[in-house]
């Protein structure tokens, strides 16, 4: 695949690489430079594989410190700079480009204070984020986004992409759980934006810096929200004979004033999948399936259900399947969080990420049915069906050019959909390279140009994480 | 004094757009009830969202409702009463604190991002706005955000304006996210703690599995000779019950609660939410935001420095509501929270103390150089309520 553009390298930082690389290695403990071939290959891509850019170095920074003394040295030699979680962006947002230094906080993985009393934990940008529900959790308390990578990605890409998952109906996404961070500006300043109190004096820099796609700054530390576990959670398998169906029941649940913890949607394709990768025990006789969490203790947890069987029944649900031991619960979500996984091993895929008002879920489908067909080939679906962020997977074999192209313009074509009924270019995956050129379907020049005033007002030369988000042309400075 | 009421957004980028370079800034007025909020702004001129009103979607089974700004609260609280729906965020109405008249509007709770009790729980304003559109200082129509519930594509405007104070722009239509409203409501109430039992309370229930939506602690002497310390529940009749049962038994070393249902408890939330314990006073009135466990200290060392000032908690602790003399020491406020982190806003004086003294807190200094850029990012000509929020902003 190659449809989508990067910006030519300059060639004069690519002349100067000896004397930068010295100057990195003057600031830097050893070893947290990565200059060889073979040590930067890992760096090239993140999990948008079919793009690969070489970078001209990588630095792995133990400190804030150190991050600022790169930083500024990168801005005063005016070379672009890629920040780097775990590089699991599914967006290409840390896809490096060769005249660029890969700035990773993958080295800065501690947990630096557990707050119990104040419901906070102060934790640095590259732990990642199950590590933090991990360091709570024998206390009972987690920390509630959760995306399907979430044993890999780190809270400082979580941050940059304002993930989610599928516990965000009832918690809400990143940007609601996130109170504080720490961070480096481009001048190599450091500054502190919230803490471990609430909202913030003057504009709302913090909300700014969630889903930022690493244009702004470096996070290096974060304050984030942990709360208490329900008292227990039960996930219960719900299967329609058709999507229509099961989108009618979201809908009716809702409501009726109830909000479960989780509402997960997958298509026959994806349940067949999912099903033979995880063994959950998934009904294959349905055309949809519901994924329905509910919390609470379990006389709470049976009067939930209840009232939410009952209106299953009203929209013709054909199976009905609780989880009954941790096992089972455990094995529903590894069907879906593994959907990505699973389908890997079956054909190579795209996923895609757009959002829809629910209401035009029936007439997504269909559409995205015939949009994938158009092109001859097939689409899976899974889907967070409270909020209406689907995750279309489109199958092909990237062996073959003509196949790649087409499965890339099937997803554009989703995507434009999306913007279409009313929805976004993107629920939870970012923009990154992959969405960039769609940006001027969701948005008129106004508005772009005024996000890249504000994005200027951090970056006044574009060396932040440059290649993204924006469409390369008609960029904007201050 | 002009006052331009424009009654479509075209209209009203043309109202922009006509004082730009004219060096005639404008303030922007919704119902008027907050005008009191941030600092004393000098403008020449009003643009009223009061021509820009009406509800313009609302989709229950999606949790979304959009509104005109200039569209009373009221009337979106209704709209969404009707459906058994609500705003997750409880928000303050401000008229008995400052004494004001008029009908809040939708648009002023977005540009100041106004939230109440249920913030600690559901989160402010901001985590439920979902989509704005105004126009800048430029006299251009900008959007963001949009209707559906994860709608951050690009950077997220809609955070930098809400809570904006009509600095960025002049809102013309704003999108939430709502709620189911609760199948009932109780409240759990203490008496008789010190400010820090009382808080340690509301930690621990906060901490726990029965998901109190609001936690405050009122000192004696502001509902009565007690203290009252306050837990409320909203969940279906039999979860209440449970949680009531289940709450009263973890914290059973604060005492037996009472149970407060009804008006009495929605009452109580009212002050609570509104701070009328100060209305029809002449003091100041500070907000104190901080880490719940450092709200009794914050408040402990004001009151030492300033006898005669008053408090109360919400947010369990987070959020600490002080009166205080109003010829008292303002430094007095930022001194007590120096060492303790969070911040503080003078919420209600004269104009010539917010004149006098910092509304907001000071930024430090990369902060505040960014906050002028974002300022002029959408305002260059420093048209909208200038100095509402700082010297320049
Ligand atoms: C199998 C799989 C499943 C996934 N499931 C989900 C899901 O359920 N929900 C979901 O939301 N996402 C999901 N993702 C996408 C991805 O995991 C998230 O976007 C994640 O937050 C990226 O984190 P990361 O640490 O890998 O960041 P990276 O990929 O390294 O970077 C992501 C972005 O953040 C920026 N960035 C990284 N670190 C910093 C920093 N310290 N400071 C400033 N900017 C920074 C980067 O420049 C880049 O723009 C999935 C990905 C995979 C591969």
């Amino acid at each position: 695949m190659s449809a989508i553009a990067f910006p030519t390298p300059d060639a004069g930082i690519l002349a100067r690489r000896e004397q930068i690389l010295a100057g990195l290695s003057a600031l830097v403990s050893p070893g947290a430079l990565i200059t060889s071939d073979d040590e930067r290959r890992p760096y090239e891509t993140d999990a948008l594989t079919a793009y690969r850019r070489m970078p001209l170095a990588v630095v792995l920074p133990s400190t804030t410190e150190e991050v600022a003394a790169v930083l500024r040295y990168c801005g005063d030699q005016g070379v672009p700079v890629i920040p780097r979680g775990s590089g699991t962006s599914l967006s290409g947002g840390a896809i490096p480009q060769e005249d660029a230094v890969v700035i990773g906080v993958s080295k800065m993985s501690r947990i630096l204070e557990i707050d119990y009393a104040n419901r906070v934990a102060r934790v640095q940008a590259g732990v990642t984020n199950l590590a933090v529900t991990g360091a709570v959790s024998a206390e009972g308390f987690f920390y509630a986004p959760d995306p399907s990578s979430q044993l890999a990605c780190s809270i400082g890409g979580n941050i940059g992409m304002n993930s989610g998952g599928a516990h965000c109906l009832k918690y809400g996404v990143t940007t609601n759980n996130v109170l504080g961070v720490k961070m480096v500006m481009l001048d190599g300043s450091i500054v502190e934006i919230g803490g471990g109190h609430l909202d913030s004096p003057g504009y709302d820099l913090l909300g700014l810096m969630n889903g930022s796609e690493g244009q702004l700054g470096i996070i290096t530390e974060a304050t984030v929200r942990i709360l208490r576990s329900a008292e227990g959670a039960r996930p219960v398998l719900f299967g329609f004979p058709t999507s229509e169906q099961a989108g009618a029941a979201v809908a009716a649940i809702i409501g009726a004033g109830i909000i479960p913890v989780a509402m997960e949607f997958m298509d026959k394709p994806a349940i067949e999948i999912c099903e033979a990768f995880a063994k959950a025990g998934y009904p294959m006789d349905c055309g949809a399936l519901l994924i329905i969490e509910v919390e609470g203790s379990d006389d709470e947890m049976d009067a939930q259900l209840a009232r939410i069987v009952a209106i299953a029944r009203e929209h013709g649900v054909t199976t009905v399947k609780e989880s009954k031991s941790a096992m089972e619960a455990a094995a529903i979500w590894k069907g879906r969080k593994s959907a990505f996984g699973a389908t890997g091993r079956i054909a190579d895929y795209i996923c895609m990420d757009g959002t829809i008002p629910t209401g035009q879920l029936p007439y997504v489908l269909k559409r995205m049915d015939e949009i994938v067909k158009g092109y001859g080939l097939r689409v899976a679906n899974v889907f967070h069906a409270g909020d209406g962020n689907l995750h279309p997977l489109i199958l092909y074999n990237c062996n073959d050019p003509v196949e790649a192209q087409k499965a890339e313009d099937a997803g554009m074509d989703i995507l434009k959909l999306c913007v279409e009924v009313g929805g976004c270019l993107t629920g939870e995956h970012g923009v990154g390279i992959e969405k960039r050129d769609l940006m001027t379907f969701q948005f008129n020049p106004e508005d772009l140009a005024q996000q890249m005033r504000v994005r200027a007002v951090f970056d006044e030369r574009w060396l932040l994480n440059p290649a993204k988000v924006f469409p390369l042309e008609g960029r904007v400075a201050a | 004094m002009t006052i331009h009421t424009p009654t479509t957004e075209a209209q009203a980028c043309a109202v922009v757009k006509s004082v730009i370079g004219s060096a005639t800034p404008l303030s922007i007025r919704g119902g008027g009830t907050r005008a009191g909020l941030g600092r004393p702004a000098q403008a020449a001129s009003t643009i009223s969202s009061a021509g820009l009103s009406g509800i313009t979607l609302y989709e229950p089974a999606e949790m979304v409702i959009a509104a005109r700004a200039g569209t009373p609260l009221a009337l979106v609280q209704e709209t969404l009463a009707d459906r058994g729906q609500m705003l997750p965020f409880e928000p303050m109405d401000h008229r008995a604190l400052f004494g004001s008249e008029g009908e809040p509007t939708i648009g002023a709770i977005a540009a100041c991002n106004i939230s109440g009790p249920r913030r600690v729980n559901a989160g402010a304003a901001r985590d439920s706005l979902i989509g704005v559109r105004l126009i800048n200082g430029r006299g251009e129509m900008i959007k963001s955000g949009g209707r559906v519930m994860k709608n951050v594509t690009g950077l997220d405007l809609v955070k930098l304006v809400s809570g904006s104070h009509g600095t960025l722009g002049f809102l013309t239509e704003v999108t939430f996210r709502v709620l189911p409203k609760p199948a009932a409501i109780a409240t759990l109430q203490w008496r008789g703690l010190s400010d820090v039992q009382g808080v340690a309370l509301l930690s621990q229930a906060l901490g726990s599995p029965f998901e109190p939506m609001a936690a405050a602690h009122l000192p004696a002497g502001l509902a009565g000779d007690e203290a009252l310390t306050l837990l409320r529940l909203e969940n279906f009749p039999d979860s209440i019950e449970y949680r009531a049962g289940e709450l009263a038994l973890l914290l059973g070393e604060y005492g037996v609660p009472d149970r407060l249902e009804g008006e009495h408890s929605a009452g109580l939330w009212r002050d609570v939410r509104d701070a009328t314990f100060f209305a029809g006073t002449n003091e100041a009135v500070w907000r104190l935001s901080l880490k719940p466990t450092d709200g009794p200290k914050a408040a402990t060392a004001i009151g030492r420095m300033l006898p005669g000032a008053r408090w109360f908690y919400d947010w369990g602790g987070g959020l600490v509501w002080l009166a205080m003399p109003v010829d008292g020491d303002a430094a007095a406020v930022r001194t007590a929270l120096k060492p303790l982190g969070g911040h503080a806003t003078l919420v209600r004086a004269p104009d010539a103390v917010r004149a006098a003294v910092d509304v907001f807190q000071p930024l430090a200094e990369p902060l505040m150089r960014v906050t002028a850029g974002i300022k002029k990012s959408f305002d260059p000509d420093g048209i909208f309520e200038p100095g509402r929020m700082y010297a320049g902003i």
